[in-house]
């Protein structure tokens, strides 16, 4: 029963990760490097941490996408496996196609670095089962391509769904989220075949410990090691 | 790079014409200093690298004489000056390894690129060491807030910084920002970095054992940044943004994987020396790294790896292409290398060998092209005591200014304050770094005048701060110095951390010119004085000459970043986290005097004057009780007063926590020698600490102070106003909220 910590050039969040995970939450781990073709046979979810894969070049999470485990990701999520993305690791989530959207440049052009409320929303999810109702939470963010987009007929099968689990609580006059622009104030969505992948832009693996100001993240971490 | 003329051999070269020397910008007595040190002309090739090496960026020549009389030694210090960047010990077989540099030209030719590879120098730096960087920090000051410049200068800086460092993934921490107009033509853009590195992983930049393997690893080689090392040492004029093909390009992803990858070697005993190839790239790391070992090198340029073609052995020499490192390793160590460079997809080529004739050998395709005495170049290059004079008359106040600031009602002074773009909220400027990476932020930006990193692999939680202040530079240089040495340790102390060292770079303008050299004299002896006198030694450091415009130089500004360690993190405090009973108590001397303090420059625009020496021993005293005291879990908050006096530190407080404040100055406290209650609301001639404790506490901590003086002064209030009383008078009241939105959108307004 293993945690798979995906790594790519340029996983920034790598260390910080499997920091959380192996010290805090208390899960056993493993690095699985990107070019590696096959999953650990004792895989029970998969985190793919935040950074910079690849520089961003191209597109965010865009070559990421393409490396050899990602097909092994993509068919342990395909066959309802636990999926969490942070940051960068939702990028590369809705790049393979395995949550719907895309994530683009702040509306404002400018790397956004924070700590921002958030409203956890799909608790009904096994994913969210640590948070109480529409519970308000506080996590850091950093990213420069945070604000999610989708068409409307994915934004509005998303909300019907229950399919957004994280949300900006500030939001502006249009219902956007002010952090970023997201459509909705969505910062995670929830997707595949059992509601088992989860992307977010928030970094709860920077706020798990109470020695950096709080634990809202780690409910999220501690469901990631355990069975949905 | 047109005017390059085809090479000229060994053999038949006849450059006895010194009018070859201006095109490497040396002297004609630097050139004949060379052509006796080889006993002959030197050819275009090695005329260029002599010019590089002996460049005031490279070789210091101006200012060495003077650095000598830093004190460089103390029991926590690992590694001195003279590496890639100074160590501390910080315990347990941990040291912390860090310094600061400057990239002041070519971020005002492109800022973007200027600033980004200015944090990508450093952080090679720190890491060439063996050291994982865990904390980044910069100071930056531009011109004026509303010069046509300033927008597009700091927009580009601040994303070009966010962008290496964010990318890379190191927690940028802190960021001092100001501005004045002496900055106009000059901005300045000193990067800072810190690493930790355990006591017998750490590397060296020597080429020892004969024989032993050359390697480069990195990024390919391209005709980026040549001749960096001589443009950042001339002054600019009108001409200068065509100097633009000089500033290098940065790849923040690149060096990620150069880290990782040296990181992984670093574990396995395969290097004898490392160097980063920064200013003046393969040029000063091939002498330096020989010179060190006091060897050879003898290199086949043919075999660097070579990111555009046609490229020439001078190219080569001279480019500053980022990202890249020479190697020395231990023979048969390149099987290993290759491996590990070329699972992060990196470059790893034998471009040489390590020799025993003292001489860096240059090889093209088999043929000699250049032989230079590797010591000469790197440590023997010109060093001139250059005449320096102080002004005729000692800077002051003008009368009428006094006169003038002394009839601003406090509460409009307080508004000058918080909307001086050198005193207004960074957060424009923070939020696009990220300063949370690496889950060890305690104290982050804008929380506290330092910030505390804690890291988790060795447990230390380091502590750093940075600092400047050019306006005070200007009437007394020393005191300028001593200042940004004791302001440090002070800033660090109200964390409840303590200061192990210190790395400074110092940005001044032409050292030709005797005023200027005089600015840096002093500057030096004030950071060598408060180094000696509080106990923190210089570890490593810079020089940034020739920061000026059409003959107007930026204010002397000797950057101090203090580094140093908090052993109890559970008990940091900040400036956010007063409580609603809670007394405020001011530690120290309180200020007497408006002359040579920031709120003169923010009401006025005008020069501050001159400035009071701080007495060293005051400050050591106050440092170690504000210290023991934060520790003692007794304090909630504090801010050292410094720019903006004790009206802005008491801001300080009320903002970051949110609440307000009232402070009731006792009747003694008022100066009677004119200034009033303007000398110990904006004063700064005296030091002193601001501490936010509870009311049951304040018995003991008096009874701690013993000689130290600690008044009450006033309380946490629950009306959401900043006010002052003067005995009965209320002679400040100002709501908060008003205050926190001309506090937030100075900056926005700035670079709208």
């Amino acid at each position: 029963m293993t945690v798979a910590i995906i790594r790519f050039p340029g996983s920034n969040c790598f260390r910080d990760s499997l920091h959380v995970m192996q010290n805090v939450v208390g899960a056993k781990t493993v690095e699985v490097w990107h070019q590696d073709v096959a999953l650990p046979a004792d895989t029970q979810s998969i985190f793919i941490p935040g950074g910079f894969s690849y520089g961003d070049y191209l597109r965010c999470g865009a070559m990421a996408a393409h490396q050899p485990i990602m097909a092994a990701v993509k068919d342990f999520a395909e066959k309802g496996g636990k999926v969490l993305g942070v940051c960068n690791g939702f990028q590369v989530l809705c790049e393979v196609g395995l949550l719907p959207g895309a994530l683009m440049p702040n509306h404002h052009g400018l790397f956004a670095c924070d700590v921002v409320g958030l409203e956890a929303v799909g608790t009904s999810d096994g994913f969210m089962r640590g948070y109480e109702t529409q519970e308000q939470i506080q996590l850091p963010v950093a990213h420069h391509d945070g604000n999610y987009f989708a068409s409307e007929e994915i934004i509005q099968a998303l909300e019907a769904d229950k399919r957004v689990a994280f949300r900006y609580i500030a939001k502006d006059a249009d219902g956007h989220g002010t952090l970023n622009g997201s459509r909705n104030g969505i910062a995670g969505i929830i997707g595949g075949p059992n509601r088992n992948v989860l992307g977010m832009m928030p970094h709860p693996e920077r706020r798990s410990e109470s020695r950096l100001g709080g634990q809202d993240g780690l409910p999220l971490l501690k469901t990631l090691a355990e069975n949905l | 790079m047109s005017e390059l003329k085809p090479y000229v051999h060994l053999q038949d070269q006849d450059l006895t014409d010194p009018s070859h020397a201006a095109d490497a910008s040396l002297t004609d007595k630097e050139y004949e200093m060379a052509v006796s040190i080889l006993g002959r002309t030197p050819n275009k090739l090695e005329l260029g690298i002599i010019g590089s090496m002996w460049s005031e960026h490279c070789s210091y020549k101006s200012s060495r004489a003077h650095l000598a009389r830093l004190p460089t030694e103390g029991p926590h210090v690992l590694q001195g000056p003279g590496e890639n960047a100074g160590i501390v010990d910080i315990g347990d077989n941990w040291g912390v390894c860090f310094k600061v540099e400057s990239h002041n030209h070519p971020s005002f030719i492109e800022p973007f690129q200027g600033a980004a590879t200015g944090v990508g120098g450093i952080l090679r730096d720190v890491f060439t060491m063996g050291a994982r960087p865990v904390a980044a920090m910069n100071l930056l000051r531009f011109g004026e807030e509303k010069h046509a410049k300033t927008a597009h200068l700091m927009k580009g800086v601040v994303a070009g910084i966010g962008h290496y460092g964010n990318c890379f993934g190191v927690p940028t921490v802190v960021s001092n920002v100001a501005f004045d107009s002496s900055y106009n033509g000059n901005i300045l853009v000193n990067a800072f970095a810190a690493g930790v590195v355990k006591h017998d992983g750490i590397f060296l930049g020597v080429a020892e054992g004969v024989g032993n393997p050359v390697f480069y690893v990195g990024a390919k080689t391209g005709r980026d940044g040549i001749h960096g090392a001589t443009m950042a040492s001339d002054v600019f004029d009108e001409d200068s943004e065509q100097k633009r093909p000089t500033v290098q390009v940065g790849d923040p992803f690149k060096e990620k994987l150069l880290l990782e990858a040296c990181l992984e070697t670093f574990k396995e005993n395969l290097l004898v020396g490392i160097q980063d190839m920064g200013a003046a790239g393969l040029t000063s790391s091939s002498f330096e790294m020989a010179s060190r070992a006091g060897g050879g090198i003898s290199l086949d340029l043919d075999k660097v790896p070579m990111r555009e073609t046609g490229m020439t052995p001078y190219e080569i020499m001279l480019s500053e292409s980022q990202e890249r490192m020479l190697l020395v390793a231990e023979e048969g160590a390149e099987q290993r290398l290759k491996e590990i460079y070329g699972k992060w997809d990196l470059d790893c080529i034998q471009i040489g060998r390590v020799t025993d004739d003292g001489c860096v050998r240059l090889n093209w395709h088999g043929e000699e092209w250049g032989v230079l005495p590797a010591r000469a170049l790197a440590d023997e290059a010109p060093k001139y005591h250059r005449p320096y004079e102080a002004p005729k008359s000692a800077l002051r106040l003008a009368e009428e200014d006094h006169r003038l600031f002394l009839q601003k009602k406090p509460d409009d002074v307080v508004d000058d304050l918080v909307g001086s773009g050198t005193l207004a909220s960074k957060k424009w400027v923070t939020s696009q770094y990220d300063h949370t990476i690496g889950a060890g932020t305690r104290i982050g930006p804008g929380q506290a005048g330092a910030a505390l990193v804690e890291v988790p692999q060795c447990g230390k939680t380091i502590a750093v701060a940075i600092e400047a202040d050019g306006r005070k530079g200007l009437a007394n240089p020393r005191e300028c110095g001593r200042r940004a040495v004791a302001n440090g340790v002070l800033r660090l102390a109200a964390t409840g951390a303590r200061a192990l060292g210190l790395s400074d770079c110092l940005n001044y303008g032409s050292p030709e010119n005797p005023r200027i050299m005089w600015q840096m004299v002093e500057g030096i002896d004030g950071i060598a004085d408060a180094g000696k006198a509080l106990e923190v030694p210089v570890v490593s450091g810079n020089v940034s000459l020739y920061n000026e415009t059409d003959g107007t130089a930026v204010l002397p500004t000797p950057t101090v970043a203090t580094v140093g360690v908090h052993e109890d993190p559970d008990q940091a405090v900040g400036f956010h986290q007063m409580q609603p009973n809670d007394v405020l108590v001011l530690a120290g001397w309180s200020a007497t005097e408006v002359e040579g303090s920031e709120a003169i420059h923010a009401s006025l625009k005008t020069n501050v004057g001159h400035v009071k020496d701080w007495d060293l021993g005051d400050v050591a005293t106050l440092s170690d009780w504000t210290r023991a005291a934060v520790k003692s879990d007794k304090v909630h908050a504090a801010a050292v007063v410094e720019q903006g006096g004790l009206s802005f530190a008491a801001l300080r407080l009320a903002l970051a926590s949110q609440t307000g404040v009232h402070l009731h100055l006792p009747e003694h406290l008022i100066p009677e020698n004119g200034d009033g209650l303007h000398g110990v609301l904006f004063g700064e001639d005296k030091p002193s600490v601001l501490l936010a404790v509870s009311k049951e506490h304040v018995a003991e901590l008096r009874s701690s102070a013993s000689a130290l003086p600690l008044e009450v002064i006033g309380q946490v209030s629950t009306d959401e106003n900043f006010s002052v009383h003067a005995g009965q008078d209320r002679v400040v009241q100002k709501p908060l909220k008003e205050l926190q939105q001309l506090f937030d959108r100075t900056i926005p307004e700035v670079v709208a």
